[in-house]
C-alpha cells in the first residue's frame, strides 16, 4: 500500500498543539540576557549625537550598543553568483558599524538587558540627533525614474515577440489598462527573533529563519569565523511566507550584541520592529495592454511594470513571469522596470511577482472577455497554448484545461448569468469570477542521509526548514514509499545546519528538491541491501542487517564536505540550466470566486471559493490542501483589506501593526474547496510541482472579476475596499 | 518590583516583577512557560490568549500583577479533545497561533453554552441556540492565523462542539 499521497496527520501536529514546540525566542539559557532595537527617525542621512545616558542608567541595563561602541562587523558579502548564499544579506548595511542612515527604522542602537521590559523601557529613551540628507520616498512620485530592469537567463527582464505595440493598434479590440497594487506585509504571526550564544568563536543561533544553511554562510562571513564554526537551528518556525528568507538586522544584531556582552542573547522583535526591520513587498504599477480578433483570438499581449527596490537592496520583482506562459498571444511585449527608493529593501513575499502580476493579467482578461461579450472560461480556452507562447518550449505539464472544466463543473459555473449587477440573493448583489493560478516550478541540490536499523526503523536526515508546510510528514511517507516500510516506521530530522545541506524553503521548491535526495539515497540504500544480501543471505532489510552483524545500513544524497558541496551545486545550476533551456515548468491552476456585495455600504463578503489546481504528484493530500488554502486565504486579504502605508514624506511606516495592517481573520473567510488533478509532471522528482506559492495567484484577480460581475464596477487598485465601490 | 503569586495550571508561583510587566511576559520570560505565544504585544491577535478562570483573556493586555488570586491556565495545562481535533482537521500549518486558538475556543464555548450572543446572533432571547459555522466564526475572530488554517479550525471545533 502506498503512503504517498495519503491525507495523514502532520508529524508534528501533537507538539504544536500541546504548546511544546520551542520556536526561536523560546530557548532558555543561563544568563540569558534581552535585546531591543532602536530605530532611525529619519530615511536618509547621518546620525550627530547620540543620547544613551538616560538608558544606560534603566535598571538592569547591561549596554546600549551604537556605532560608537558596537564590536566590528565584516562588510555584507557582494551578490555573486558562484555564492548562492551571498543573495541572503538583508541589505547592505554594516548594522552599528556606521553613522549613516539609510532607511527610517534603521536600527541604530540594541540595547541589552536583563530583561525584556528593562531593554524595551530603555530602548524608547535612547534618542539621537540627525544631519538629514534629501531621500526618495514616494513610489508614486518616483515612476518616472524607474529603469528596465537587467535580468539574467532564468529571470529575465524583458521579453518580446512580433511587434505587439503595432498589433495593438491594429487590433479589431483593443484595451490598455493600468493597475496598481500596494505594499504589503508578510505578517508571519511568529515575529522575527533570534537566540544567539558564542562559545569561545562558535556561535549557536536559534533563528526564525527560511534559509537554515545561508544563514549560516552568511553569519560566517560576518564575524569572520568559517561556516563551520556557525550552527543555525530552526526546528519550528512560525510561518515566513518569504520574509523569514533573507538574514535582516535582527539575526545579526543579537549575534553582535552576545558577542559584545559575552552573554547569550535574544533578540524578539516586536511587530512593530518587523515592519521597520524585515522588507515587505513592492507596490507596483502594471499596464496591460491587450489586443484581440471579435472571436476572442489574442494578437496582442502587452504587460509591463514598476516596482521599487530599496537603495540599500531588494529584489527586482517578477511581475510578467506569468505572461509569458499563460495566453498564445501573435505578439508579446513584457518589461520590467525599477526604482530604487531610500526605503528598506523589499523582498520576495508568497509568489513575488506572480500574486501581484496575475492580479493586473487575469483581471485583464476578464475585462477583454465582457469587451467582447464572451464567456471568460472560453476566451481563456481560445487563448489556451499548446507551447510555451514566448519561443515554443514545451510544457513539462500543463493542465489548465482540464483545471478548468473540472473546476467549471464543481462551482456550478454555469449557473452564472453573464450580464454584470444580474444576480441577488436578498439584498445582497452576488458575483462569480475566476482567474488562472501560475508559478514556476523549481528544484534545488539537497543533501540527505537516510539510515535503515536493524529494528526495522528509518531515520532521514535533512537541514530543510520547516514553517507549516508539512515538510517532515511528507518526507517521511516518500521514505516510507521508496523503502516499503511503513510510515510510522520513519523519523525524519530537520531545521538544524549540523544536518545535511538543505536549500532554503523558497520557489515552492523544497518538498521536490529534499524528495529528490530523499529517493536518490533510498535508491542507494536499497542497492548496498540488495549487494549485502547477496553475500550474506537474507530477504528482509532486518534479517540482511542482522547476518552482515551490522546495526544499520545507511546511503546519502550529495556530499556536504566543501568539495562536495561546490561540486554538487555547480552539476546542480548546469542541470537546471538544461532543464530551462528544454522545458517551462509550473504549478498552475483555476480560482473560482462567488462574492457578495451590499449594494448599499460597497461591503464585499467571499462567500464561496474553489481551487482546482495541477501540482503534480501529491503526496500529502490533508497538508497540501491546507498549503493551498493558506495561499487563497492571503490572496483573499490582498484582494481586500491588505495595505502597507507609507507616508509619502517620510518614508515611515504608517500602519506597522496588525490593528491597522488588515489581515483576513476567520469571519472573512468562507468554505474554501481545494481539488487537486493529481497527475505527476515527469520532469519533477516524483512528478511534484510545488504547493507553497500557487495557491496565492490569480486570487485578487478572481476577486476583482467577482466584484465587477456582481456590481458592474472594476477595481483596478487594490485592496478592494469598500469605497472603491461607492 | 513588586512581588506576587499567581496560580498557573493549578500550582502557586512566587514572582517579583515590575509592575508593568504584562501576564504574558511573566508566563514566558518568568516562569519558562512559552506555549502561550507573543504575535503583536498589543492585543490584535489572539496568539497570546489563555484562560483565567475559565474565561479567555489577551495574556499581552493584561498586567500580571491584576491576576494575583486567579486560576490561570495556559496550553500546557490543558488536556481538551480540541487538541486531537486540530491535529485531525489540520487547523493548523505553523503552529504559532494555535495555542491561542485552542485556549480561545475553549473559552468560547463555556461562553456560548453560557447564552453570550455574538455579533451574528440573530435571536438574542435563545440561549445556547446552534453554534453553526458562522457564529464560531464571528467568535474566533480575535484570533489571527497568518498561515490561513482557519476551515479547518472551526472544522475541529465544530466537531469537538457536537
Ligand atoms: S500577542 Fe496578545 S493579542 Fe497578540
Ligand atoms: S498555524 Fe501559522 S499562524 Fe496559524
Amino acid at each position: 500500500m502506498t503512503v504517498i499521497g495519503r491525507p495523514l496527520d502532520r508529524v508534528d501536529g501533537r507538539v504544536k498543539t500541546t504548546g511544546a514546540a520551542r520556536f526561536a525566542a523560546e530557548h532558555p539559557y543561563p544568563g540569558l540576557a534581552h535585546a531591543a532595537l532602536v530605530p532611525a527617525t529619519i530615511s536618509r542621512g547621518r546620525i550627530t549625537t547620540l543620547h544613551t545616558g538616560e538608558a544606560s542608567a534603566v535598571p538592569g541595563v547591561i549596554a546600549v550598543l551604537t556605532h560608537l561602541n558596537a564590536p566590528e562587523l565584516k562588510p555584507a558579502p557582494k551578490v555573486t553568483p558562484l555564492r548562492l548564499s551571498s543573495l541572503v544579506s538583508g541589505t547592505s548595511v554594516g548594522y552599528l558599524q556606521t553613522d549613516e542612515v539609510h532607511w527610517d527604522g534603521q536600527p541604530i542602537a540594541v540595547v541589552v538587558a536583563e530583561t525584556s521590559a528593562a531593554a524595551r523601557e530603555a530602548a524608547a529613551l535612547v534618542r539621537a540627533d540627525y544631519a538629514p540628507a534629501p531621500a526618495m520616498v514616494d513610489f508614486a512620485a518616483a515612476e518616472a525614474d524607474a529603469r528596465p530592469q537587467r535580468g539574467n537567463p532564468l529571470m529575465p527582464g524583458e521579453a518580446k515577440k512580433g511587434d505587439a505595440e503595432a498589433a495593438l493598434a491594429a487590433a479589431p479590440v483593443a484595451l490598455d489598462l493600468r493597475y496598481t497594487t500596494p505594499p504589503h506585509h508578510h505578517n508571519a504571526l511568529e515575529p522575527h527573533a533570534t537566540t544567539a550564544v558564542w562559545d569561545g568563536d562558535r556561535l549557536t543561533v536559534h533563528d526564525a529563519t527560511q534559509a537554515i544553511d545561508w544563514f549560516r554562510a552568511h553569519l560566517a562571513v560576518r564575524f569572520g569565523i568559517p561556516a563551520a564554526d556557525v550552527r543555525v537551528l530552526a526546528p519550528f518556525v512560525g510561518g515566513g511566507f518569504g520574509g523569514k528568507v533573507s538574514i535582516w538586522p535582527g539575526t545579526i544584531l543579537a549575534a553582535l550584541a552576545a558577542r559584545a556582552t559575552g552573554r547569550p542573547v535574544r533578540l524578539a522583535l516586536t511587530r512593530e520592529d518587523v515592519y521597520r526591520t524585515v522588507g515587505g513587498r513592492t507596490p507596483s504599477i502594471q499596464r496591460v495592454a491587450l489586443g484581440a480578433t471579435r472571436d476572442g483570438k489574442l494578437t496582442a499581449l502587452v504587460h509591463t511594470s514598476v516596482t521599487r527596490t530599496g537603495r540599500v537592496g531588494g529584489l527586482p520583482e517578477q511581475v510578467t513571469s506569468q505572461s509569458r506562459h499563460l495566453y498564445d498571444a501573435e505578439n508579446i511585449f513584457l518589461r520590467q522596470s525599477i526604482v530604487p527608493l531610500d526605503l528598506l529593501s523589499n523582498t520576495s513575499m508568497r509568489a513575488p511577482g506572480e500574486s501581484i502580476g496575475t492580479f493586473a493579467l487575469e483581471a485583464a482578461i476578464d475585462e477583454l472577455a465582457c469587451e467582447l461579450d464572451l464567456d471568460p472560461i472560453e476566451l481563456r480556452m481560445r487563448n489556451e497554448p499548446a507551447v510555451n507562447p514566448m519561443d515554443g518550449k514545451k510544457f513539462a505539464h500543463r493542465m489548465l484545461r482540464e483545471a478548468y472544466a473540472v473546476g467549471a463543473e464543481r462551482f456550478g459555473w454555469h449557473e452564472r448569468d453573464p450580464r454584470p449587477r444580474s444576480m441577488r440573493d436578498g439584498r445582497w448583489l452576488v458575483g462569480m469570477g475566476v482567474a488562472s493560478a501560475y508559478h514556476p516550478s523549481w528544484r534545488f541540490a539537497a543533501n540527505v542521509t537516510v539510515r535503515l536499523s536493524a529494528d526495522g526503523t528509518v531515520l532521514v536526515r535533512c537541514g530543510f526548514q520547516e514553517m507549516g508546510m508539512g515538510g517532515a510528514t511528507a518526507q517521511a511517507q516518500i521514505a516510507a514509499d521508496a523503502l516499503g516500510v511503513p510510515f510510522e516506521a520513519v523519523r525524519v530530522e530537520y531545521g538544524d545546519s549540523a544536518l545535511p545541506m538543505s536549500p532554503n524553503a523558497g520557489g515552492s521548491a523544497q518538498t521536490a528538491s529534499v524528495a529528490g535526495g530523499v529517493l536518490e539515497a533510498c535508491g542507494r540504500l536499497k542497492r548496498s541491501l540488495a549487494a549485502m544480501a547477496r553475500r550474506t543471505g537474507g530477504d528482509t532489510p532486518e534479517t540482511i542487517l542482522r547476518r552482515a552483524n551490522l546495526p544499520y545500513a545507511e546511503a546519502a544524497a550529495g556530499s556536504d564536505t566543501r568539495f562536495g558541496r561546490i561540486s554538487g551545486q555547480v552539476r546542480f545550476m548546469a542541470n537546471l540550466l538544461r532543464e530551462q533551456r528544454r522545458w517551462v515548468k509550473a504549478a498552475s491552476g483555476a480560482q473560482f470566486c462567488e462574492v457578495r456585495v451590499d449594494p448599499d455600504t460597497g461591503e464585499v463578503r467571499v462567500s464561496r471559493w474553489l481551487g482546482v489546481f495541477d501540482i503534480g504528484t501529491v503526496v500529502n493530500a490533508k497538508t497540501a490542501a491546507s498549503q493551498l488554502r493558506g495561499g487563497i486565504v492571503m490572496g483573499l486579504g490582498m484582494a481586500l483589506s491588505e495595505e502597507t502605508l507609507v507616508d509619502p514624506r517620510t518614508g515611515r511606516i504608517m500602519n506597522a501593526g496588525l490593528a491597522e495592517y488588515h489581515v483576513p481573520v476567520h469571519a472573512d473567510i468562507p468554505p474554501i474547496e481545494v481539488s487537486f488533478l493529481d497527475d505527476p509532471d515527469p520532469t519533477m522528482p516524483l512528478g511534484i510541482l510545488g504547493a507553497g506559492e500557487v495557491g496565492i495567484t490569480g486570487v485578487a484577480a478572481a476577486v476583482a472579476n467577482a466584484v465587477h460581475h456582481a456590481t458592474g464596477t472594476r477595481v483596478r487598485d487594490l485592496p478592494i475596499t469598500l469605497d472603491k465601490l461607492l | 518590583m513588586a512581588e506576587i503569586s499567581l496560580r498557573v495550571n493549578g500550582s502557586a508561583h512566587e514572582l517579583d516583577i515590575q509592575p508593568q510587566v504584562s501576564l504574558l511576559d511573566a508566563l514566558r520570560e518568568h516562569l519558562g512557560l512559552t506555549g502561550t505565544k507573543k504575535g503583536c504585544d498589543q492585543g490584535a491577535c489572539g496568539a497570546c490568549t489563555v484562560l483565567a478562570d475559565g474565561e479567555r483573556i489577551n495574556s499581552c493586555l493584561a498586567p500580571a500583577v491584576q491576576y494575583e488570586g486567579r486560576e490561570i491556565t495556559t496550553i500546557e495545562g490543558i488536556g481538551h479533545p480540541l487538541q486531537e481535533a486540530f491535529v485531525h482537521a489540520d487547523g493548523l500549518q505553523c503552529g504559532y497561533c494555535t495555542p491561542g486558538q485552542i485556549c480561545s475556543a475553549i473559552g468560547m464555548l463555556a461562553e456560548h453554552k453560557d447564552g453570550m450572543p455574538s455579533a451574528v446572533t440573530e435571536h438574542l432571547a435563545v440561549t445556547g441556540g446552534e453554534l453553526d459555522d458562522a457564529e464560531i466564526r464571528e467568535r474566533m475572530s480575535g484570533n489571527l492565523c497568518r498561515c490561513g488554517a482557519y476551515n479547518g479550525i472551526v472544522s475541529a471545533i465544530r466537531e469537538v462542539a457536537g
